[in-house]
């Protein structure tokens, strides 16, 4: 196992290296440039601010500073915000957004299971349907329309709840809504569906056959095999929603992460840009790592090669 | 030896599925004395093993008994709710499967699959049960049981699972062991040892055994007696010594002629049984054999004969039977043979 970990360490490596370079050199083909959309400077203006930046130097020059920087753990200085390091921006922002990702992951795992397992069981029935047409509802409806939805009818007509800001755990109700939505209708329908294949299969009529309580067959014997699938897609989806919402954090107002993913790159803020997309690289790797020793430790079969 | 543990009568099951009503068991009975080993032989979708899951009340769904009734070791398991059932399971009668690749759960020790039925069924504590476990791998021919019951399923051989699969059927000493083909799915060399272990634990262990199969080798190496059933019907049943030296019925007989014999010349073909299962879905009307059988007569074709006894034990459900035995009461009253055949709506004999 160790010698596993320590593999998967020296390719998720590679991996952030191949991400950086490409993301790198996608971003200097796109037009435009950090100092363009405000008013217009004048030519000398320009081009101090560019030599200051080392963005009059060739593209390939600046790609080998910044890897070296980056090799160092400094991820550069933004050219939008004047003088933040992207390094605080991620240390300021991610916290933020990791706490509602995580009340929200927690809560998509708990819901999905349940109300997936509970539709696999009734199969057929009036529960089923009910949740199986929720969870489609929840999948096809776009987080924005669920955060406004929201914002208006329980923020603006019936005033029970906050609108803007983390300030209180009040807060937190709507924001954590609008981004567990679609994870817990995603979860629901995948736990579905791989727990109708366990109830199928002949160690559950095993487990019948021993004399067992539906509530030891479904707990026991049931659940555990059927929640790998939920567990191979809880890697991403951490990974996606503990780095934040652009559109859950603009609407509610929250100073997270996520909104900094777009905006540097309407922004041409190329080491932001840069910063946030190595930082989810990171994350999705570091996840998946977990993931892999998560699932190890539900199905014995599994063999770290 | 004479206390009957199972008697099935009547007994009508059904699956009701969107494209209507399968009829799984068309009437059957079937008795069964303690300390007995009954055979269940049949093809595929015979109701061999629907008969069996009857008894454990572990009917599938759709499934359900339409009518008739199941007493088994005094309960009568059509009236007994869902947690008498439990109780039942696993303690009194027990099961093993076919495929012991599949039939133990993936993610938990072969220990924690043993102990859990004995821990549900007795008052022994998690050590006791574990010491227990050993024992029963001791009884099953599992050497080195420390190392076994830490192990999970994958980490052993098929004749190893079917081992432990019976080692979990024998945790509680049942009154019943049902062997649902329980060596269709393994090399011949260690379904041979799975049989000598099933025999050799009859002894030890005052147990019935219900051997459903379609091998009838098996049959004839373990069994006391033996229902042969087609179409969701047991078509014949009798002793051993009956059934493969005095078979009645056509479909037995087609069996029988069907098995490669070991003496046989290198060139000698088998004889099939030609035509396709029955369509439980629309049953015919009459013998659920007649549109295989080369003897059929029209009166095959529209009504269900009735069971003609060929002697205490030997039962069969045969026109032809009932033909003969009409025919030989006829004779001794001095009448044709037309009139017997006139009686039966027999027209043409054999086609």
């Amino acid at each position: 196992m160790g010698v596993y970990i320590i593999k998967r360490l020296i390719s998720g490596v590679i991996t952030l290296i191949v991400v950086a370079t490409m993301t790198f050199f996608l971003m200097f083909m796109v037009p435009g440039g950090p100092f363009l959309a405000e008013k217009a400077l004048s030519p000398q203006t320009l081009q101090a601010l560019e030599s200051k930046y080392g963005l009059d130097k060739p593209v390939i020059v600046q790609y080998f500073n910044y890897m070296k920087h980056l090799a160092q753990g400094d991820l550069g200085t933004s050219l939008k915000q004047r003088g933040r390091d992207v390094n605080d921006i991620i240390r300021i922002g991610f916290p933020v957004s990791a706490r509602i990702g995580l009340i929200a992951v927690t809560i998509s795992l708990f819901f999905g299971i349940s109300l997936g397992s509970m539709a696999a069981v009734k199969r057929g029935k009036l529960t089923d349907n009910i949740i199986m047409v929720i969870a489609t509802a929840g999948i096809a409806v776009p987080s924005f329309v669920v955060a406004t939805v929201l914002l208006f009818s329980f923020g603006v007509r019936l005033n029970l709840l906050p609108t803007v800001g983390l300030s209180t755990p009040l807060h937190y109700i709507m924001p954590v809504i609008a981004l567990s939505l679609y994870p817990t209708a995603y979860i629901s329908r995948l736990m579905r569906s791989s727990m109708l294949d366990v109830l199928g299969q002949d160690y559950m009529r095993t487990a019948k056959a021993k004399g067992l309580s539906w509530f030891v067959m479904l707990f026991k014997h049931a659940l555990r095999n059927a929640v790998l699938p939920v567990v191979t897609y809880l890697g991403p989806l951490m990974a996606y929603i503990m780095t934040g919402s652009f559109v859950v954090e603009r609407i509610f107002n929250i100073p997270g992460l996520g909104s900094k993913f777009i905006s540097s790159i309407t922004d041409r803020d190329y080491p932001l840009i840069m910063g946030t997309t190595i930082f989810l690289a990171f994350l999705i790797i570091f996840m998946n790592v977990i993931v892999d020793i998560v699932y190890k430790l539900v199905d014995p079969r599994i063999k770290f090669r | 030896m004479d206390k009957l543990l199972l008697d099935i009568k009547n007994l009508k099951l059904s699956f009701f599925t969107p494209a209507g009503e399968v009829k799984a068991l068309n009437d059957i009975s079937i008795q069964m004395e303690e300390g007995e080993v009954l055979g269940i032989v049949g093809e595929s979708g015979s109701g061999k093993s629907v008969t069996a899951y009857s008894l454990m009340g572990l009917t599938a769904y759709p499934g359900r008994i339409v009518d008739g009734t199941v007493d088994f070791n005094g309960h009568r398991i059509n009236d007994m709710k869902e947690h008498q059932l439990r109780a039942m399971r696993g303690n009194e009668v027990s099961i093993i499967f076919q495929d012991p690749m599949t039939s133990l759960n993936p993610v938990y020790t072969i220990g924690n699959q043993i102990r859990e039925v004995i821990m549900l069924h007795t008052n022994l504590d998690k050590k006791e049960a574990h010491r227990r476990a050993g024992e029963l791998l001791t009884l099953v021919g599992i050497s080195d049981q420390e190392k076994r019951l830490r192990q999970y399923p994958h980490e052993l051989s098929g004749g190893m699972r079917q081992r432990v699969m019976i080692a979990i059927a024998l945790a509680c000493e049942p009154k019943l062991l049902i062997a649902d083909e329980p060596t269709t799915a393994l090399d011949v060399t260690i379904q041979a040892q799975i049989l000598e272990l099933m025999k050799e634990l009859k002894s030890k262990i005052n147990m019935s055994i219900i051997l459903i199969t379609h091998d009838l080798g098996i049959v004839a190496s373990m069994c006391s007696k033996i229902a042969v059933m087609y179409g969701g019907k047991v078509v014949e049943s009798g002793c051993v010594d009956d059934i493969f030296y005095n078979m009645k019925h056509e479909y037995t007989k087609g069996l029988l002629r069907s098995i490669p014999k070991i003496n046989a010349s290198e060139h000698e073909k088998l004889v099939p049984i030609e035509g396709t299962p029955v369509d439980t879905l629309n049953p015919p009307a009459g013998c659920p054999f007649a549109p295989r059988c080369s003897k059929c007569m029209k009166i095959c074709l529209s009504r269900m004969p009735a069971y003609t006894s060929v002697n205490e034990d030997h039962y069969c459900a045969c026109w032809l039977l009932q033909k003969a035995d009409f025919e030989a009461r006829a004779d001794n009253k001095g009448h044709t043979e037309d009139s017997a055949a006139v009686a039966y709506g027999v027209e043409g004999g054999p086609k």
